[in-house]
């Protein structure tokens, strides 16, 4: 079991990623879709309701009427009504696309499991509502398609041992039809979306700085396609309902009534797909479960209650609380561990974090017992060691990442955002290496989120902590590149490293310091 | 430019976003599907209803109503049970469909329900729909038999009204 769905998320990260470079190609990595989907998904919904609320100032909600007002908005009012029906239709289909892309590709990517478990299994309700809302609302057209799904719906629910009468005797002729259950209807339509919102709303209750708007330009790009669509190929109707003739053949939307033609034959198995899908989907965090590594611990000794660290957390798993010991500040930071990932982004936010300290073991604010500051520095001696000839290049990488891929020498971290700025500084200050490589994930897809744009910001100067002014860039590279994306990181290796033999030797000008004797390696803590 | 993004780059985006809703736009009402073959007709019988069970009542003889405190001193002994409805759907002189249907309720004192579908080729047909209602061993309470004429696709829903003392076709 472990072994097969572990190369199915391996088999469609590779689609995944082919399809990510695509998009890279034509949105750029920052405005990739791939990389905003949740955010898309957002947007989509906010359309759809914006769309709908429109449109119910001018649908008529008694039963006789609601064709023909749908027929004359659809026809008489095209270009404002008739747009509004289509984006409302259109912007729902779209959000079934982009919900199942962000399940596959949250499974792709491993971020399901863990700590993580708590956002994919509110996406269940979320798939539930979202189907829910489709269909009721393809219900309230009362045209041919109307009459299809309510009957198979009904039929569908009839199955299940609730309902005393049948409601499918609902639709069984005209003359029986019930306004009330119309009614009823058009109540669950405006109900159940505002109940998806909420669990939408409840989704990205664990992570912090969720993205839930795409960025403007991208927002405005899906606006416009979607209007072009809507006058290109308006929404419509298939023909007003009629009980007394079977509405066959008619036109399904795809992608909320895929099940319907099953549930016709064999209803009692569209019930047993939907029963093992959604259970096996529950059960996915816990097949297997992620070996959970050690939270992040807070040694008091070294934190000053900065809050740092609660800043960078993705994953909402820090808060600052009153201090607890008899240290001069008024806060400490304090870790959830049943949030935590151990990412380490928080142990490379702290101003305590810097290798230069002399002590054997180096203490930080806030660190991750299976690889702490210490080790992280030990093994950046050793890769350094094993560095010969010249140029000497050091890959600082993310586990998630092409980088960790590269066989020469690679310091491998959860995130590269947890390497604090500092250990790049030394490696380059101390001569370790000639050129240092931070290797992240792409930009559309950071393991922990957050990790790329802070370490960007980080190196920018834009973000505590920042790295230091003296620090040669011409000696750093970054690379964001995935896995599968070698090419990439390889290519930017090598002109990389003609950069650096261009460069001239180490000409003593300062840029580059001396093994710091230990006053300066005490300088370098208060200037942190 | 428009927030640092060229302008060749954005109408490659827009042709994307075109594309991918002009895909929406296709699988919403495409390929089509029927639900039932070309050339038939779809008979729908459904209807609810409670069997009479007043012939079961046996009335108590003086002795059984003196062992009863008087204030269930009821002549008629009553079951709370209905019995099963029995139904019968004819076409064209063969059977199509014969149930016993057992009355809903965990005290059995529920209405009987039923509804299935059946296809039968467009055409004439004379169609005969019976159902006992009371308990006994043979023969029907009720029968109705029409001769229809259906156009293929068409929906006949044959429907039980107690109020108005039969089936009702149409
Ligand atoms: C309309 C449907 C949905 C919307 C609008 C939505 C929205 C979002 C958003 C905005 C985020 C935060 C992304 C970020 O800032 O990193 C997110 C994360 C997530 N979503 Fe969804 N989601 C939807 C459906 C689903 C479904 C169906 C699943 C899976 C069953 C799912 C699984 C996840 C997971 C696992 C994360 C966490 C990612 C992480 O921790 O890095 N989502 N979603
Ligand atoms: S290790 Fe990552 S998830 Fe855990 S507290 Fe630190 S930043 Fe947050
Ligand atoms: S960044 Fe370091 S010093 Fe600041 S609150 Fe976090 S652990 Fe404490």
């Amino acid at each position: 079991m472990e072994a097969v769905i572990s190369s199915l998320r391996s088999g469609l990260r590779r689609i995944f990623e082919s399809a990510e470079g695509l998009l890279d190609k034509i949105f750029g990595p920052k405005l990739n879709p791939f990389g905003q989907l949740g955010a898309i998904g957002y947007f989509l919904y906010w359309i759809v309701a914006a769309s709908g609320i429109y449109l119910f100032a001018v649908y008529d909600t008694g039963l006789e009427n609601t064709y023909e007002s749908i027929e004359w908005y659809t026809y008489d009012h095209w270009y404002h009504a008739g747009v509004m029906r289509s984006l409302h239709r259109y912007a729902s289909d779209l959000m079934v696309v982009m919900m199942l892309v962000h399940l596959a590709r949250e499974f792709a990517l491993d971020r399901y499991r863990g700590v993580r478990w708590f956002s994919w299994f509110t996406g269940i309700p979320v798939i539930w509502m979202v189907y829910i809302s489709g269909i009721t609302g393809y219900w309230l057209i009362w045209d041919k398609l109307a009459q299809y799904v309510a009957v198979t719906s009904t039929e569908l629910l009839d199955w299940l041992p609730i309902f005393g009468e049948p409601i499918a005797r609902n639709y069984l002729s005209g003359g029986v039809l019930s306004s009330r259950f119309f009614t009823l209807l058009i109540f669950l339509h405006v109900a159940v979306p505002l109940i998806l919102l909420f669990i939408m709303w409840v989704h990205i209750q664990r992570i912090s700085r969720p993205k839930v708007n795409p960025p403007r330009l991208l927002a405005g790009v899906i606006v416009v396609g979607l209007v072009i669509v809507s006058l290109w190929q308006p929404a419509l109707s298939q023909g007003p309902a009629d009980l007394t003739q079977e509405p066959s053949p008619v036109g399904l939307d795809w992608f909320y009534l895929p099940l319907y033609p099953l549930a016709d034959s064999n209803p009692g198995l569209v019930w047993l797909f939907l029963a093992v899908a959604t259970l096996l989907i529950g059960l996915m965090p816990w097949l297997p479960p992620l070996k959970k590594p050690k939270p992040a611990a807070v040694d008091l000794a070294h934190c000053n209650g900065c809050g740092r660290c609660v800043d960078d957390c993705p994953y909402e798993a820090l808060i600052l609380a009153p201090r607890s010991d008899d240290l001069p500040y008024s806060h400490e930071v304090a870790v959830n561990a049943s949030k935590c990932v151990s990412c380490g982004i928080c142990m490379g936010a702290c101003p305590s974090s810097t290798p230069f300290r002399r002590t054997a073991e180096l203490a930080t604010g806030i660190d991750i017992p299976d690889l702490p500051l210490t080790e992280v520095r030990g093994r950046v001696q050793e890769v350094a060691e094993t560095l010969t000839g010249a140029p000497r290049v050091l890959v600082i990488a993310c586990t998630h990442s092409a980088g960790a891929r590269h066989d020469g020498a690679v310091l491998a971290l959860p995130c590269v955002a947890m390497a604090p700025p500092p250990l790049i500084d030394y490696v380059l200050s101390r001569d370790l290496a000639d050129g240092v490589v931070v290797a992240g994930c792409a930009e559309r897809s950071c393991h922990n989120r957050l990790g790329v744009d802070w370490t960007k910001q980080r190196i920018a100067g834009e973000r505590d902590p920042y790295l230091r002014k003296r620090v040669p860039r011409e000696r750093l590279l970054t690379v964001w590149a995935s896995p599968t994306e070698g090419r990439v990181f390889r290519r930017e290796l090598a002109d990389f490293v003609d950069r650096l033999k261009a460069l001239p030797a180490d000409d003593g000008s300062g840029t580059r310091m001396p093994p710091a004797p230990s006053s300066a390696g005490a300088a370098e803590e208060k200037a942190l | 430019m428009i927030d640092g993004v060229s302008f060749p780059r954005i109408i490659g985006m827009l042709v994307f976003t075109v594309a991918l809703s002009a895909l929406a736009a296709v699988f919403d009402d495409w390929p089509r599907y029927s639900r039932i073959p070309d050339g038939m007709a779809v008979l729908k019988f459904s209807f609810t209803h409670g069997s009479d069970r007043s012939s079961l009542c046996k009335r108590r003889s003086r002795e059984e109503l003196q062992k009863l405190p008087p204030n269930k001193r009821v002549p008629l002994d009553c079951p709370r049970e209905r019995p099963p409805v029995v139904t019968e759907l004819e076409v064209n002189g063969e059977q199509l469909f014969f149930k016993s249907l057992p009355p809903s309720g965990i005290a059995k004192d529920g209405p009987s329900r039923l509804y299935e579908r059946f296809l039968v080729p467009a055409g004439d047909h004379t169609i005969t729909a019976r159902m006992r209602d009371t308990p006994r061993e043979e023969g029907f309470d009720y029968e109705s038999t029409r001769r229809v004429t259906l156009v293929p696709g068409q929906n006949l829903s044959i429907d039980f009204r107690h109020e108005t003392g039969g089936f009702v076709m149409n």
